[in-house]
């Protein structure tokens, strides 16, 4: 077993874990934060990624003790103080989701992009997006969504990302 | 006076708790105690099973059991089959293997542990010896008396053959100026839910109750079924299909995996758990289409077609899951497309594989068809010189409806239609004419530029329940509660779909309340009448007709009841906008919900409560329709595809939300597109997986994804009194056919007229090298 210390959402969490521990496991079934989500176990589909350190990564190609000593957020610590972050609403308005299920990865990615760059093309940000497969949209909603979210966040400062 | 909300792009209801990762899909749902369930499948495509050693798995510490398919697999009654087909052949298909297996991914043996890393350990301590045997994979080959016979008993590999179509065939081809014929494959195609399967399964011995989470499309259904294969009362089984991460048909199905969670947690008194990954989806979870059929088509000079017949091998797979034999005849049912056609005819022969079953795959044997004639149309518009759009016109009906249904050599009647109007609209955002002169110029100037168009028909609102396995009609309660909330219980399943939504605007504007104040319930046996569930593009059409009707049936009743507060009579009372109004005096719906409760001041005959519960039965399916356009440019030194652009104009009856018919229509025409250029499940001629990850499974990207021009028509079906018609699959039967065309017409003045999906840059570069080659 391994001891860490991973602040999650503006949570420090100390834990002992099996070395082999992956960071999404870690996340879902050792803290209880299921809004991230499994979808291929092998790094393709982009459900699994939160932040890490200010980077997108994809928490299923992560062991949990790489994460030791880090700040991490999910997209459950995305909304601050209940306000939804400007890519949310976007996704919300623009119908950028069906069935849900890559959408806090698609959000999390999405957030990473605009912190790049906050005015990308739709064709930056169709490859911004290539890590994330969405079978439910066909994307459109979401490349609308994102430009929606790029324009929100230039006339609203984003919440600080914890 | 409230803003009408039907027909309005309103944001969805359902996504606060999606878009900030609240939602509670199978594996987001902790039971403590819960063990969990990790499978070993077998590594080969048909073998004998010798020996299954578990000692070692057994002794693994955490590891609570171990069942092989001898422990459980006649403790456990078969994985069902809803489809009949006179004649069919059905092989018995247990839970899990026990003396042969029949497919790369077919489970032998299951391990329950504390947690899932330790069932991993385990089921790879599992032993397995296999004697290998010949193994059958192409569909056509299988049904060679020839061929190795994968199941004994049955003494063949044909599951059932088939004739379906009217009108006299043989006439009517000898009648034609011209016959084409074209072979053409329809891959198997495996639906990648994002979120794969799930099983949650939890016993209460005292209360004799078993509850059931699992990722399915079809609740209700999947309770008798699974009832009747444990033996297990239904009444005290609850199925809950709580969030469910996408279906597209692949869990329109009954799993073995349910039933044998179910029957372990009563086994272990323990909550057990199964997630399948992301491999074991694309090996154990139904694939989609899986034809190989020959088209001949017959058609005068001037266009007219005559007659259409198709012989098809449809592989099976080893097994029959719920639909498997059913696919084909849907296939059969729409040959017509929207054409005139005097006779059709389908030959069908089913066989089995050595491969997982096929099954229903959004459109789900109607992309199949709609394919074919598409395809069909194109070539005799390349054989006879014509235009691709002439020739769809000459063969079009006059617009119909209601009082002139369109009656096809396929038995059926369609509902509405107005086949030019989508066309002419298409065509005019597409600039056609234009198009065709760009085209032109531009292949004078040595570019490849193809134009492809399809005009399609799909079947839809599944359906009346003579025509389905399982009853097609759908329910709906809708109570007024006291604070005049209302409570809409439906016995659809969305998941994804958007009806929490969508069904919340019709109850808002029949009621005169705000969606906001509209809940809607599904998924969960035990809180919702039965009903049949979300597919074939069904749960608005049919499941939103039910929330209508019962809707109507509780208007009446608290008109009835705000005439007795007001002291009128009930015919001189009108309801608008939550209001109930006669002569100068009125009630609000507030004021009679509480009254239907409090209960003290109701007509002699009225029973208390505000309460209505509708089973809707549809008289028909409905047909929506369209064309879609796709213009594509090929890069000459490499092969590479691009979409230049794509148009679609659908018409899909009368729409509730257009921002959901949107949704539906981009992902179908994706899906579509994957199946046209990218996707293909592939397996070696060992009958080994070769697609078993998305690494190898080419699951559209966003970057290869062309910007979608909508709109649309409107034609409603006299079917249901909203006349809607239902959009779920339509991009995914309307979309494939032109892209190919389209890509074919890139290549039309080097010869070619037909190629096969998924066509692939290396396809198409091997063309124009030849090309060059012959030039040279
Ligand atoms: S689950 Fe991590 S990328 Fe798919
Ligand atoms: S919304 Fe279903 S996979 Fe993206």
């Amino acid at each position: 077993m391994k001891k860490i210390s991973v602040t999650v959402n503006g949570t420090t969490h100390q834990s002992e874990i099996e070395p082999r521990l992956l960071l999404v496991h870690y996340l879902r079934d050792v803290l209880g934060l299921t809004g991230t989500h499994v979808g291929c176990e092998t790094s393709l589909c982009g459900a699994c990624t939160v932040m890490v350190d200010g980077q997108a990564v994809k928490s299923c190609t992560v062991l949990a003790a790489q994460a030791d000593g880090s700040t991490v957020t999910t997209i459950e610590g995305l909304a601050a103080g209940g306000t939804l972050h400007p890519v949310q609403q976007a996704f919300w308005e623009h119908h950028g989701l069906q069935c849900g299920y890559c959408t806090p990865g698609m959000i999390m990615a999405t957030a990473q992009i605009l912190q790049r760059n906050p005015d990308p093309s739709e064709e930056e940000i169709r490859h911004g997006i290539e890590g994330n497969l969405c079978r439910c949209t066909g994307y459109q909603h979401i490349v609308q969504a994102v430009q929606c979210a790029a324009k929100k966040m230039k006339s609203q400062p984003a919440p600080a990302n914890r | 006076m409230a803003e009408k909300v039907v027909g309005k792009g309103i944001k969805r209801t359902e996504d606060p708790r999606l878009i900030q990762g609240l939602a509670h899909y199978v594996d987001d749902i902790k039971l403590p105690d819960t063990l969990h369930a990790v499978f070993v499948r077998s590594i080969y495509a048909h073998a004998r099973i010798k020996k299954v050693d578990v000692a070692a798995a057994q002794k693994t510490p955490g590891v609570v059991a171990v069942y092989t398919g001898k422990d459980i697999s006649q403790k456990i009654g078969p994985v069902p089959c809803g489809a009949a087909i006179p004649d069919m052949k059905q092989p018995d298909h247990r839970v899990m293997a026990t003396d042969k297996v029949y497919w790369v991914g077919h489970p032998i043996a299951v391990v329950f542990a504390e947690n899932k890393y330790v069932a991993r350990d385990a089921a790879d301590k599992i032993e397995v010896d296999y004697e290998e045997l010949p193994v059958v994979l192409d569909e056509e080959k299988a049904a060679d008396p020839k061929s190795p016979v994968i199941h004994e008993k049955i003494g063949s590999n044909i599951a059932y053959k088939l004739t379906a179509g009217e009108g006299d065939i043989e006439a009517a081809l000898k009648a034609a100026d011209k016959i084409v014929r074209q072979k053409i494959y329809h891959k198997r195609l495996a639906p990648i839910a994002m979120e794969g399967r799930g099983v949650l399964a939890r016993y209460y011995p005292g209360e004799q109750e078993l509850t059931l989470w699992t990722s399915t499309q079809i609740p209700h259904l999947a309770r008798t079924q699974i009832s009747l294969m444990l033996g297990f009362p239904e009444n005290k089984l609850r199925l809950i299909a709580p969030e469910v991460g996408g279906g597209f048909g692949s869990k329109l199905n009954v799993y073995a995996e349910e039933a044998i969670m179910a029957y372990a947690s009563m086994q272990l008194g323990r909550p057990v758990k199964w997630i399948e990954g992301r491999r074991e989806n694309m090996q154990g979870t139904i694939h989609g289409r899986g034809q190989v059929g020959y088209i001949e088509i017959g058609c005068k000079k001037d266009g007219t077609i005559t007659g259409f017949r198709y012989n098809v091998f449809a592989d099976m797979g080893s097994y029959f899951q719920l639909l498997t034999p059913a696919i084909p005849t849907l296939t059969g049912l729409m040959l017509s497309g929207c054409y005139k056609i005097p006779a059709i005819q389908m030959n069908v022969t089913a066989c089995f594989t050595n491969k997982m079953s096929t099954d229903a795959y959004r459109g789900a044997g109607r992309p199949e068809a709609t394919y074919v004639i598409e395809r069909a149309m194109d070539l005799v518009a390349a054989e006879l010189g014509m235009d691709v759009v002439e020739v769809r016109r000459k063969n079009f009906p006059e617009p119909f409806g209601a009082e002139n249904p369109f009656k096809v050599a396929t038995g059926l009647f369609y509902d509405s239609g107005n086949y030019q109007g989508a066309l002419d609209k298409a065509l005019k955002m597409a600039d056609y004419t234009n198009l065709r002169v760009e085209q032109k110029k531009a292949r004078a100037a040595g570019r490849l530029i193809g134009v492809g168009v399809s005009t399609y028909v799909e079947i839809c609102a599944m359906g009346p329940s003579p025509a389905l396995p399982a009853g097609g009609w759908e329910s709906a309660t809708v109570r007024i509660e006291p604070t005049c909330k209302v409570t809409i219980l439906t016995g659809a399943s969305p998941h994804g779909q958007g009806q929490e939504t969508s069904f919340s605007q019709i109850a808002a504007d029949e009621l005169g309340v705000t969606v906001n104040d509209c809940t809607v319930i599904h998924g969960d046996t035990a809180v919702v009448q039965y009903g049949i569930g979300t597919f074939g593009s069904r749960a608005t059409a049919v499941g939103g007709t039910a929330v209508y009707l019962a809707l109507q049936k509780l208007k009446a009743k608290a008109t009835g009841m705000a005439a007795h507060m007001l002291g009128v009579d009930a015919k001189t009372v009108t309801f608008d906008d939550g209001k109930f109004t006669s002569g100068g005096k009125s009630v609000t719906i507030q004021e009679v919900a509480l009254n239907a409760h409090l209960a003290k001041n109701l007509p002699a005959d009225m029973e208390p409560g505000l309460s209505a519960t509708t089973f809707f039965e549809p008289k028909n399916f409905t047909f929506p329709f369209g064309t879609h356009i796709c213009v594509v440019e090929i890069d000459p030194e490499t092969g590479e595809i691009q979409i230049q652009r794509y148009i679609a104009v659908d018409d899909c009856g009368k729409v509730i939300n257009p921002l959901l018919v949107h949704g539906q229509i981009h992902g179908g025409i994706v899906q579509s597109l994957g199946q046209a250029l990218f996707e293909e499940v592939v397996y070696d001629e060992q009958g080994q997986l070769i697609s078993g990850s998305l690494m190898d499974y080419a699951v559209p990207k966003a970057a290869q994804v062309p910007w979608m021009e909508l709109d649309r028509t409107e034609t409603p079906s006299p079917v249901n009194p909203m006349g809607v018609k239902g959009v779920g699959e339509a991009g995914s039967i309307g979309a494939t056919p032109a892209i190919v065309a389209a890509v074919v017409d890139a290549l039309a003045h080097l010869g070619v007229r037909h190629l096969d999906m998924p066509i692939k840059p290396e396809h198409v570069w091997n063309i124009l090298k030849k090309n060059k080659a012959g030039a040279a």
